[in-house]
């Protein structure tokens, strides 16, 4: 589903992304773990073609992606929820969501996703007609992904989906993450929060200073001593 | 005569004017940050191929009032086509570049528009065709013309018009996606500078439709008409918020009243020291005021965000 190959990604002249190689399968549910830093946002930027390559190159289902321009990516089956959410704030939750689904004009389908959002997501519903600007954090962060799930992704990337969230929040947003992958589509997450991130996926790439160190099923990192010591604190 | 009411009457059709051509300054700020000074310039070419075309088609035989119609889509045109070019040649290739720069390139843009029409249509004071018969009418003491209600209610409308624009189709609705978060539009799968291209297109629209309606008004243009008039619609888009519509439509009413009434009464004021040929320093204590007390305007956002 995605490939990356040697991919890095540069600040000026401080390299955040130095040379990494890997690959999600379809259907698959892949975590990139790591210490602030590490390079984790930047890679899902690069991605997602918010942030230009500084080489390398990224495929997705076959299509070279590497150059695309920024808007033709959702079209060629990407989702990014943004680290910090980014919802529209002066746009009520509707229209954020139905931002989600502005490339599409099935107006049939979209108002069947638009329900099934709304099932993930019950308090969405509620707060239809509410400007984004003013929903808690964790109402954004549904938002967010219910937005990028408007866009029927065959790859959705969630940055940070925990972040600055309380704990009844974090495993609600979880349990969606679960049941979307559930319906076939491929996951590709960064997360600090590690312990949470190998609990969802199968796999995880753990990295450190731009590189991808380690690599391996989720349920071997959990009780890998050294992933245990670096990022599960203990 | 009702010094009140006939300068309400007068501020409400000057006011018309600024709102349309504050809208074409709100409308890029929202979405790219950007002041882009030369919008006075466009309105002022507006004006100038509309005298044009109107001369050009009665010498044709062409009744002027059809001539008038045909000038002012003629101007739309154009304007359109400046506006986008503007765009694309002198902001699209500092879209990265720090703040300062396009601001200083839309000043350039500006002393190059006005240079322009000067060698083109001379340095001379031009007269705008008179395009239909002037009719006076009169309400409680105050005079309004027939050419002013028109202003007004072409201005209204055109308002109107863009404000389903923006709230009810796809473009608005990619436009105010952009203006709030262009990064995360493009993920949406919107093409930002093709919304960008968009604003400067229907902010020149309205700019020509403004042009016309100054010429019309005063009956003369002149190649530096856009300066004062731009600077003025600035001010009055900054009153109301930059960034925000309704604001640039309120503020530009509200400067064209306070100017009016302010070139009504400063004579009486300054004990006849001040004539109300000094109407101009009305708009600029304004621009002081709101930057010194409300910077962010009377409808902008106070949570330091852009619009």
């Amino acid at each position: 589903m995605l490939e990356v190959t040697g991919l890095r990604v540069a600040y000026g002249g401080i390299q955040a992304v130095k040379s990494i190689t890997f690959h999600v399968r379809e259907g698959e549910r892949v975590a990139l773990i790591g210490a602030n830093g590490a390079g984790k946002t930047s890679t899902l930027k690069a991605i997602a073609r918010v942030l230009d390559a500084a080489g390398g190159d990224v495929h997705c289902a076959g299509q070279d992606i590497t150059c695309l321009p920024p808007h033709e990516v959702l079209g060629s089956g990407i989702a990014l929820v943004p680290e910090g959410r980014g919802v529209f704030p002066r746009l009520n939750v509707l229209g954020n969501l139905l931002m989600g689904a502005y490339i599409r004009n099935d107006k049939a389908a979209i108002a069947a996703d638009l329900e099934q959002v709304y099932g993930h997501f019950p308090r969405l519903k509620e707060r239809e007609k509410q400007l984004a600007g003013t929903l808690s954090g964790g109402e954004q962060q549904m938002l967010a992904i219910g937005r990028a799930l408007m866009g029927r992704p065959r790859l959705l990337l969630l940055d940070e989906p925990s972040m600055g969230l309380a704990p009844l929040m974090v495993q609600k947003i979880f349990e969606v993450i679960r049941t979307v992958a559930s319906q076939g589509i491929t996951i590709l997450l960064v997360e600090q929060n590690a312990r949470l991130a190998l609990e969802v996926s199968q796999r995880a790439y753990v990295m450190e200073s731009g590189r991808i160190i380690h690599t391996g099923p989720a349920h071997e990192l959990l009780v890998d001593p050294r992933v245990r010591a670096a990022y599960l604190g203990e | 005569m009702d010094t009140f009411l006939q300068q309400l009457i007068n501020g409400l059709v000057q006011g018309s004017i600024y709102a349309l051509v504050a809208l074409g300054y709100t409308m890029v700020y929202g979405i790219m940050g950007l002041i882009n000074f030369a919008h006075g310039e466009v309105v002022m070419i507006g004006t100038m191929v509309a005298i044009t075309v109107i001369g050009m088609l009665t010498n044709l035989g062409v009744p002027v009032g059809l001539a008038a119609v045909l000038a002012l889509l003629a101007a739309m045109l154009v304007c359109m086509a400046l506006g986008w070019s503007l765009e694309r040649i002198a902001y699209r290739p500092l879209r990265h570049a720090p703040r300062l720069t396009p601001l200083i390139t839309a000043i350039g843009m500006s002393i190059v528009l006005q240079n322009l029409a000067m060698i083109i249509w001379s340095r001379n004071y031009l007269i705008f065709p008179r395009i239909i018969e002037k009719t006076s009418h009169e309400i409680g003491g105050a005079y309004f013309s027939n050419v002013q209600v028109l202003i007004v209610l072409l201005a209204v409308a055109s308002m109107a018009g863009l404000l389903l624009l923006i709230y009810r189709t796809r473009l608005g609705m990619a436009m105010r996606a952009a203006s709030q978060n262009p990064q995360v539009a493009r993920l949406m799968g919107v093409n930002v500078d093709r919304v960008i291209a968009a604003a400067f297109i229907i902010g020149s629209a309205m700019g020509a439709l403004a042009g016309f309606m100054v010429g019309s008004y005063y009956e003369v243009a002149h190649y530096q008409m856009g300066f004062m008039l731009g600077l003025k619609a600035f001010t009055a888009a900054v009153l109301g918020g930059i960034g925000n519509l309704a604001g640039a439509m309120a503020g530009g009413l509200l400067l064209g009243i306070i100017e009016a009434l302010g070139a009504g009464y400063i004579g009486d004021l300054t004990g006849g020291f001040l004539g109300s040929h000094y109407q101009d320093i009305f708009a600029f204590v304004v621009l002081i005021v709101v930057l010194m007390f409300r910077p962010s305007g009377l409808f902008g956002e106070q949570t330091g965000e852009r619009a």
